[in-house]
């Protein structure tokens, strides 16, 4: 387990270098920045000065290495356009996004696997089909779309819910989160199921096919011999079979999850990460999405990391090797 | 009163392929304590003929025709909760492959307690006591310990014998062993098989033994019947039938054993393959690979019987022409 | 020896067993149908459109924000309004269709032959080959589509080329596991061994016995892909670092509708949008037939 341990953290960290240099290439060689902050009637020498003083003009590799440096120190570069540090202004951020993200997974979940199972359970009928039929009908839906009709709907049409912002914090445990407000929830409401429902759909088709490839095993046939009821059986020995390929799935799909947050922030102008980085890729500000972009790697391959452990740990036959 | 009473059992399954006969005019008792072994190959219907009795054909199968009376009462097409309040307390079955019987990732304790107490109102506390019991009377070692542990901790035969402690639970009237020692190795095979017949007449259960294996059966069972292409051929007390068989397929049955014959002795296979349930032939469904048919074989052969000992076929072979 | 002794699998088999399932499911038909006529549409819309939309001669300013089945200065009507610009909302949507099938179809096609070529080469001549291969589709699919698609458009720039460029690279590594699995599957059979034996290149081996019978995954993915190709660039495209203003697809209707949407006038959203849906979903309900039909232990979504 150590060994495993070891050697995934080695992996990931060698992902995570040779994603920096991808991202600081490639994002550095976007445009020139100074354009952007200094006025065109500046004279050479002030741009000279001013490059000199953002670091623009060392050559690319003693950038990318005083990068490299910085980072390490946790200094990931100062944001051109709000003149903070870049790290700062995402780990700002970073709280909404998250709330958000969380909110729609468990969304997708509570609604999904119920769906799923009826499907699975039902397979072959007219609700199964239904079910799948819209299941598609949800991935097919164009997420940014889809946003903008909820929004229609609910805040323009029948006023119930506001259509952008993040609504009051409060704390739970301690944290600071706008899940702790009844304002809070309703501001939540709205983007929370717009992100969920790409997700819906995939919860869905998971439960199902691990319904119906689980039904006829044998000990299924084994636990109806033993007298048990069918509920029993569906919510005990199916749904605990199906889990755990469901949530080390769905667990890694967070980092989807929260990266297609960007397209929500924009259309319910959630203060995330999100839209920051869409404003930051507009304004040319590279050191907010190069700190951006190394967050997502970095949460990615821990998300990964900390679900093959979860998993290992919820699978018994994993958990505890053989006697 | 006996036990159980088949008497005409006719098990179909409806595919698309056509109408498979799998069980085609079955009949049988088995009184109180008494231990039947069911034999036959694959194909023959014998497990059929076993979910059959217990109720759990799945679909495109079922039940089409004659009765099935357990303690004299009909249970074919018996409401599902009643069925299923016999199951696992008065009727319990033992599958063939343990590995597959026990759900994986539920602990052994979990899968005894609900048993207990789908069919019984009882505390965790007293299921669990009596889990360790009958875990006891199986013969494994140690069980307050081995309660907590998950299937794939066990080895072959502990895990048989852990199912057939679940079978055990309520002290059915009537236990179903579908080929259970098929997949254990033949040391494992005999403990299992001495345990089991002790426990029967211990407790007075009636057994039905399936299997494909003449020789498990004959040191188990006091009558045997031999299942052909979904009918039985032939029956009797195990000792009558092992020493003096008259139908022609029990004789082959004999002869293709290696453990009939004395070092040197050639092995008989019986020629050809057993008739596809879905288009049996004609009449005496072992005609084509019988050494003694003739054309009156081609209409259906009468059940004849000498005191227990009974067959259907035209031409039974007296002893007298047996090596 | 000789062409006699091995009989090459016919692909022919899956063309039938395709169009087969897609007609015996109604759904599916239906669906089939609402594709043809949306490629019809796209195809000849511009004949049947009121106006040019792009021609800003025939737009009228005057008429701007009008709701759908408002009176046109010509004497016809909007039958679904116009934009903020004053376009006939009908014909905007009708090109709209058109670069977004284009891009989409374009962008699907090349992804499936990049793919495909990098999946069979990987899976004929295994080795280390397909572990490199392997490793570089796990990396490309373990990240979300997205942000690779957003990266690079914000280091490309704007302009159609990029995106379908985008497109593709997001896209490819789906092509390249289906069918690296499906060839590895075929190539330890007989024909490709005896094709082998024939003397024949590994070039005329791979493409000419190995791909054809490696079609199944390829058609159903790359159905699938197509749509989703369809609803990414118009994700990106309302993001607004996707296609060009000059060059405006579905995506970009529905961006420039956003604003609106919150005075009230929904029609320069809504109905770009549901026409999007029903382009994607139709095509999806295709693809998930044919799922069903050719491969149904295919990967689920």
């Amino acid at each position: 387990m150590i060994v495993f341990l070891i050697r995934r953290l080695l992996q990931s960290a060698a992902v995570l270098l040779a994603m920096s240099v991808l991202v600081f290439a490639g994002v550095y060689a976007i445009g020139n920045p100074i354009d952007l902050l200094i006025s065109p009637e500046a004279t050479q020498a002030e741009r000279a000065q001013a490059m000199h003083m953002l670091g623009l003009d060392l050559p690319l590799p003693l950038q990318y290495w005083q990068f490299l440096v910085n980072a390490f120190h946790g200094n990931l570069g100062t944001s051109f356009v709000f003149n903070q540090p870049a790290i700062s202004l995402i780990l700002e951020r970073l709280p909404a996004t998250l709330e958000l993200s969380l909110l729609a997974l468990i969304v997708s979940l509570v609604v999904g696997i119920p769906l799923g199972l009826i499907a699975g359970l039902k397979s072959g009928t007219a609700v199964d089909e239904t079910i799948m039929t819209g299941s598609i009908l949800g991935f097919s839906l164009p997420n940014f779309w889809q946003g903008m009709m909820l929004i229609m709907l609910f805040s323009v049409w029948l006023g119930w819910l506001p259509s952008a912002g993040r609504g009051e914090t409060g704390q739970i445990l301690g944290i600071t989160t706008s899940l702790a407000t009844l304002d809070g929830l309703r501001h939540l409401i709205l983007p929370a199921t717009n992100l969920a429902l790409f997700q819906i759909s995939l919860v869905i088709r998971l439960t199902r096919s691990g319904v119906r490839e689980t039904l006829p095993l044998d000990f299924i046939k084994f636990a109806r011999a033993k007298g048990l009821t069918e509920r029993r059986i569906v919510f005990v020995h199916v749904l605990k079979n199906i889990l755990i390929p469901i949530i080390t799935v769905v667990g890694v799909e967070f980092g989807s999850i929260m990266a297609f947050a960007v397209v929500t922030e924009t259309i319910f102008s959630w203060p995330g990460i999100g839209k920051l980085l869409i404003d930051s890729i507009m304004n040319l500000d590279r050191p907010v999405v190069v700190a951006y972009l190394l967050l997502i790697v970095t949460m990615f391959i821990l998300i990964n990391l900390a679900v093959d452990i979860l998993y290992s740990l919820l699978d018994p036959r994993i958990r505890l090797g053989d006697a | 009163m006996p036990t159980l009473s088949v008497r005409n059992l006719q098990t179909h399954f409806f595919g698309s392929a056509g109408i498979s006969k799998a069980v085609d005019g079955v009949s049988f008792d088995v009184e109180r304590g008494e231990i039947l072994g069911l034999v036959g190959e694959s194909g023959s219907g014998k497990s059929i003929t076993g979910f059959s009795i217990i109720g759990l054909v799945d679909p495109p199968g079922r039940i089409v025709g004659g009765d099935i009376l357990f303690q004299d009462s009909s249970i074919v097409g018996l409401p599902q909760n009643t069925m299923r309040a016999l199951r696992g307390r008065k009727i319990a079955m033992i599958f063939q492959d343990p590995m597959m019987t026990l759900n994986p990732v539920l602990s052994i304790e979990t899968q005894m307690v609900e048993t207990v107490r789908a069919h019984e109102k009882v505390s965790k506390a007293e299921a669990r006591r009596r889990a360790v019991e009958t875990l006891g009377l199986v013969g494994i070692p140690a069980p307050e310990e081995r309660l907590a542990a998950y299937p794939h901790q066990f080895s072959g035969g502990m895990r048989q014998r852990v199912a057939i402690a679940i079978a055990l639970l309520h002290r059915p009237d009537l236990i179903i062993a579908d080929e259970p020692t098929t997949a254990l190795d033949v040391t494992i095979q005999s403990q299992i098989l001495s345990q089991v017949q002790s426990l029967s007449r211990q407790m007075g259960m009636s057994l039905i033994w399936i299997s494909h294996d003449l020789g498990v059966v004959a040191g188990l069972a006091d009558k045997i019947a031999v299942m052909y292409a979904g009918r039985i051929v032939e029956s009797g007390p195990t000792d009558e039938v092992l020493d003096r068989p008259v139908h022609p397929y029990t004789i082959g049955l004999m002869r293709s054993v290696p453990a009939n014959l004395r070092r040197g002795e050639p092995l008989q296979p019986i020629p050809g393959m057993s008739p596809s349930p879905l288009n049996r032939p004609v009449g005496c469904p072992f005609r084509l690979r019988c050494f003694a048919a003739t054309e009156i074989c081609a209409s259906e052969p009468p059940e004849s019987r000498s005191d227990a000992h009974s067959w259907r076929c035209f031409h039974p072979q007296p002893p007298a022409s047996q090596p | 020896m000789g062409a006699s002794r091995f009989k090459l699998p016919s692909p022919d088999g899956f063309l039938g067993r395709s169009a087969r399932g897609i007609l015996s499911s109604r759904k599916a038909t239906i669906a089939a149908l609402v594709c043809v006529l949306l490629l019809l549409a796209a195809t000849f819309g511009p004949l049947l459109a009121q106006q040019n939309p792009y021609d800003l001669s025939a737009i009228n300013l005057f008429d701007a924000r009008l709701p759908p089945m408002s009176p046109n200065s010509n004497g016809g009507i909007y039958l679904l309004g116009t934009d903020a610009q004053g376009r006939d909302m009908l014909s905007a949507m009708i090109y709209g269709l058109r670069t977004s099938l284009m891009v989409g179809l374009f962008a699907g096609l090349v992804a499936l032959a990049l793919g495909t070529a990098l999946g069979l080469v990987a899976g004929y001549y295994g080795g280390w080959i397909d572990a490199l291969m392997m490793r570089l589709v796990d990396l490309m699919l373990g990240f979300p589509a997205i942000l690779v698609a957003l990266m690079l458009l914000a280091l490309l720039g704007q302009g159609v080329s990029k995106v379908i460029l985008a497109l593709v690279l997001v896209q490819w590594a789906q092509f390249a596991r289906a069918v690296r699995g499906s060839a590895l599957a075929e190539r330890n059979k007989e024909y490709i061994e005896a094709a082998g034996s024939l003397g024949l290149s590994d070039v005329r081996i791979i493409f000419g016995h190995l791909l054809p019978n490696c079609l199944p995954p390829i058609i159903v993915i790359g159905t699938l892909q197509v749509a989703s190709a369809i609803a990414a660039e118009a994700t990106l495209s309302f993001l607004g670092i996707g296609l060009p203003v000059t060059e405006p697809s579905l995506g970009l209707l529905i961006a420039n509708g956003y604003q609106s949407l919150l005075s009230g006038e929904y029609w320069m959203s809504v109905y770009p949008g549901l026409l999007l849906l029903i382009t994607v979903f139709s095509i999806n309900l295709v693809g998930d037939r044919l799922r069903e039909v050719l491969n149904p232990r295919l990967a689920e979504r």
